[in-house]
């Protein structure tokens, strides 16, 4: 397992070292730049800009550059559009809203999601089994975007009980994380479900249950752990999704997390801050399938690395 | 000379009789006690460093932490900032600014003109790469060009502290409107010693010294902006507003929501929303004149299509477009249909005499663009082909699918082009477009912003308009006495050989909270000052 774990991360550094390469040179593929506006600058000017930020410099060197850094400072460089900031200040400051509202999103879609399953597969075709089975359904087609201003109409114009937005303390964080978290529960609810069911048919539950086991163990005990494989590999990359941030919540909830600031240095051309956010979304989703193949691994001992 | 010197001084003296004081308090108002603006950002502030800033958005926050030579006041008429007045040379090409003696910066050091030395020199210099470095060239300031070339050094810019209250700055060219670009941000002064000690991070809450009527305590990007009353401010006597927070949403109907919960005191209303608003909410929903003009370029140019080298179709295509549906049916918020280029509303302009405007309805035009176009050898056999790209938004496109039926019925056939921004706005500085979306919004109160764009050596002339005409009578202008008839032969020439299409000219529609008073009403560049709000009590 260790040797997997050091042969896994070795492979990580060039994946990471492609990836920024690629984005690189995509990036710099884009028509416009981060300094075109509608007020064409006079040559000299952005001449000047192009030599303050190396961008006048062969792509090879600007990559060259970069990486280097990185690697040596990890410094990943001014931004090219927000100037009063580093990379380093714009995700040091949004990351951590993200995460906070990532990771709370994530542990309510998990608990809620598997509970909802588990309880929808016990009591298989009753009624709580239909009404799980349709909030999960209801949940996962109606988009964020959708849910996040009806929450804000409902809870802030109508209700007067939340404020609308911002980042300012734990009231604030209320309708990000239902609105965030909404869709991965339903995702989660429906995959523990059907999982639970084929678990719950098997032979070393029948076992469990021929044993005299009360019904709450075979559940928990022998039943869970099993149910969960299909979840897990569901969650590796949802738990990424979530907290790398999502667009939409920074857009309606105005969270100043790092969604909207990767959305925005892709249309601003801001090749910095993109590169810094991608990296940073690439190095997380990379760490996290490794730590699912883990996971994997101490939940099905039949799995061997 | 003479004449623009006692323009100048009149405007000042006028500005000082009716604004003597910062927030211009009525006897008998009952204050709130309550006295902080929440006010809105569409996107998060790129710097509130004033020689980096590039938007609107950024000059409302350094209006309120620095303080330039000149302020406006809510008609848009100077008024004395740190300075107090100033005179021009016989030859029109040296201002002279008495500043204040008691202007301080928030860290209590006196405001001089070496402050102002100091930050213009920064603004050309190629070292601070600042996108506006264009500005000091726009103002004519003597030697800018060569040292944003960097031919020359900075110390050579055409501005001298004669002494720690005294300004001198030498111009090449006579500019009537100088003194009106000096309310612009970019030539708003910083402190040397500030930015040398904490260099890139200078502008951070903490760090940040002004002069203005307010200092930064807190600056989250893309969240919130907090400034507080700043009490070495050399009005903060009279300043009342206590707090200012801007707050960054992003999409403009969340911003509404939040505005009718009381979060907000003023958010712009969303396009075809302010019928409604001024009906439910008729003394909070205001439209007021907002200097920006909104067309349809054409590519007259080489790479643009051969058929629109003809003024007729050029001129039939305008005919074509029924302004009128584009400002009452589509956008609704006060916008005003326009035939010219200049905003309406611009200080001191009067738009010509139009035929095209004045003599004909829109029947007429459509006549007349049909005639036009039969002319030019098009018609329903033989209709004209051309692209019609616009950037990625809803009202942008609503007005295409618009204007696209209307050029149907005089025989053009439209293609639609959506791009994004960025790619939309390289397309058309590479000439890549037949009719492309454009706006422009003045960079100062006076029909030149506007009209120096399309002189062929503007550099922001997409599409390649070249009259030699058109750039003598712009020359002229900037040593007329009275520049108006020649701005009008200006728009003439452009009505004539239409290388535009005029749709409208731009309103901003607000919701203001019906407690805040001091906002300006009259003001084209809607150039607002914190320290002129109150909240009066309910």
């Amino acid at each position: 397992m260790i040797a997997y774990t050091l042969k896994r991360i070795a492979i990580a550094i060039p994946t990471l070292l492609v990836l920024i390469v690629i984005s690189f040179l995509l990036m710099h593929a884009a028509p416009g730049g981060p300094f075109t506006s509608e007020r064409e600058l006079p040559p000299q000017v952005l001449a000047n800009l192009n030599a303050k930020y190396g961008l006048d410099d062969p792509l090879w060197k600007q990559i060259g550059t970069y990486v280097w850094n990185i690697v040596t400072g990890f410094d990943f460089g001014p931004s090219f559009v927000y100037k009063d900031r580093t990379v380093n200040e714009i995700i040091g400051a949004g990351f951590p809203i993200t995460l906070t509202y990532g990771l709370l999103s994530f542990v309510v879609a998990v608990t809620v999601g598997v509970s909802l399953g588990v309880a929808a597969a016990v009591r298989h075709n009753s009624a709580l089994d239909y009404a799980a089975v349709g909030l999960s359904i209801g949940a996962q087609v109606l988009p964020n975007f959708v849910m996040a201003p009806i929450l804000v109409l409902v809870f802030t114009l109508w209700l007067g009980w939340l404020p609308g937005g911002g980042w300012q303390g734990p009231e604030t964080w209320i309708m990000p994380v239902i609105a965030l978290s909404t869709s991965f529960m339903a995702s989660i609810a429906r995959i523990t479900r059907s999982s639970m069911l084929e678990v719950l048919g098997s032979n070393h539950i029948r076992a469990a249950r021929a044993k005299g086991l009360p019904e709450h163990r075979v559940i928990l005990r022998h039943a869970l752990k099993p149910a969960m494989l299909p979840v897990i590999s569901y969650l590796g990359p949802a738990f990424v999704g979530m907290i790398t941030g999502s667009v939409v919540i920074d857009i309606y909830f105005s969270t100043g997390g790092i969604g909207k600031a990767f959305v925005d240095s892709a249309l601003n051309r801001d090749y910095a801050v993109m590169m810094g956010v991608t990296i940073l979304m690439g190095a997380l989703t990379i760490t996290f399938n490794l730590v699912v193949d883990i996971l994997y691994g101490w939940i099905d001992p039949k799995i061997r690395y | 000379m003479k004449f623009r010197l006692k323009m100048a001084v009149s405007a000042l003296a006028l500005g000082l009789a009716t604004t003597a004081f910062a927030a211009d308090v009525p006897d008998g108002t009952t204050l709130a006690e309550d006295q902080s603006y929440t006010f809105w950002l569409l996107d998060a502030i790129k710097s509130i460093d004033p020689q980096i800033n590039t938007d609107v958005e950024g000059s409302d926050i350094l209006r309120n932490l620095f303080e330039g030579l000149y302020n406006e006041d809510g008609d848009g008429q100077l008024v004395p900032g740190v300075a107090l007045d100033h005179s021009v040379s016989e030859d029109g090409k040296t201002y002279t600014f008495t500043l204040r003696d008691d202007a301080q910066w928030s860290n209590g050091e006196p405001v001089t003109a070496g402050d102002f030395v100091y930050a213009w020199r920064r603004l050309a210099d190629p070292a601070t790469a600042s996108e506006y470095a264009w500005y000091m060239e726009l103002m004519q300031v003597e030697n800018a060009a060569a040292i944003i070339a960097g031919d020359m050094d900075p110390s050579e810019l055409g501005v001298r502290a004669v002494d720690d209250h005294t300004l001198e700055v030498t111009i090449t060219t006579p500019l009537p409107y100088f003194p009106q670009m000096l309310v612009h941000g970019s030539t708003f002064p910083v402190l040397q010693s500030v930015i040398e000690e904490h260099d890139d991070d200078w502008t951070d809450a903490g760090n940040l010294v002004g002069n203005g009527a307010y200092t930064l305590t807190e600056h989250q990007l893309g969240e919130r902006v907090v400034m507080e009353k700043n009490d070495t401010y050399w009005d903060s006597d009279a300043t009342v507003m206590d707090t200012l927070t801007a707050l960054t949403i992003n999409d403009g109907n969340q911003a509404l929501t939040r505005y009718l919960a009381g979060e907000l005191d003023r958010v712009d209303i969303p396009a075809g929303q302010y019928p409604r608003l001024k009906e439910e909410y008729p003394n909070q929903a205001v439209s007021t004149p907002y200097n920006c003009s909104y067309i349809y370029m054409l590519n007259v140019g080489d790479k643009g299509p051969e058929a629109l080298k003809d003024a007729n179709v050029r001129r039939a295509l305008a005919y074509a477009i029924d302004r009128d549906i584009v400002v009452d049916r589509i956008l609704q918020g006060g916008q005003r249909p326009s035939y010219n280029w200049t905003h309406w509303a611009v200080a001191g302009f009067e738009r010509p005499e139009l035929d095209w405007a004045d003599d004909m309805d829109q029947a007429a035009r459509l006549e007349k663009a049909k005639e036009l176009m039969a002319e030019a050898g098009y018609g329903p056999d033989n209709p004209l082909a051309l692209t019609l790209q616009y950037n990625t938004s809803d009202d942008h496109k609503k007005i295409a699918i618009a204007a696209s039926q209307m050029l149907k019925a005089i025989g053009v056939d439209v293609t639609l082009d959506n791009y994004e921004w960025k790619v939309h706005t390289d397309r058309m500085q590479n000439q890549d477009f037949d009719m492309a979306r454009y706006a422009w919004c003045g960079d100062y109160n006076e029909a030149s912003t506007y009209l120096d764009l399309f002189t062929s050596y503007s550099g922001h002339n997409n599409g390649e308009f070249f009259s030699d005409a058109y750039d003598q009578v712009m020359r002229d202008s900037k040593t007329a006495d009275d520049p108006l008839p020649l701005y009008q032969e200006a728009e003439r020439i452009l009505a004539d050989q239409m290388p535009i299409i005029p749709i409208y000219h731009y309103a901003n529609v607000d919701m203001i909270a019906e407690d805040i008073r001091g906002l300006p009403q009259n003001n084209v560049n809607n150039t607002w000052y914190g320290k002129n709000l109150y909240r009066v009590a309910e």
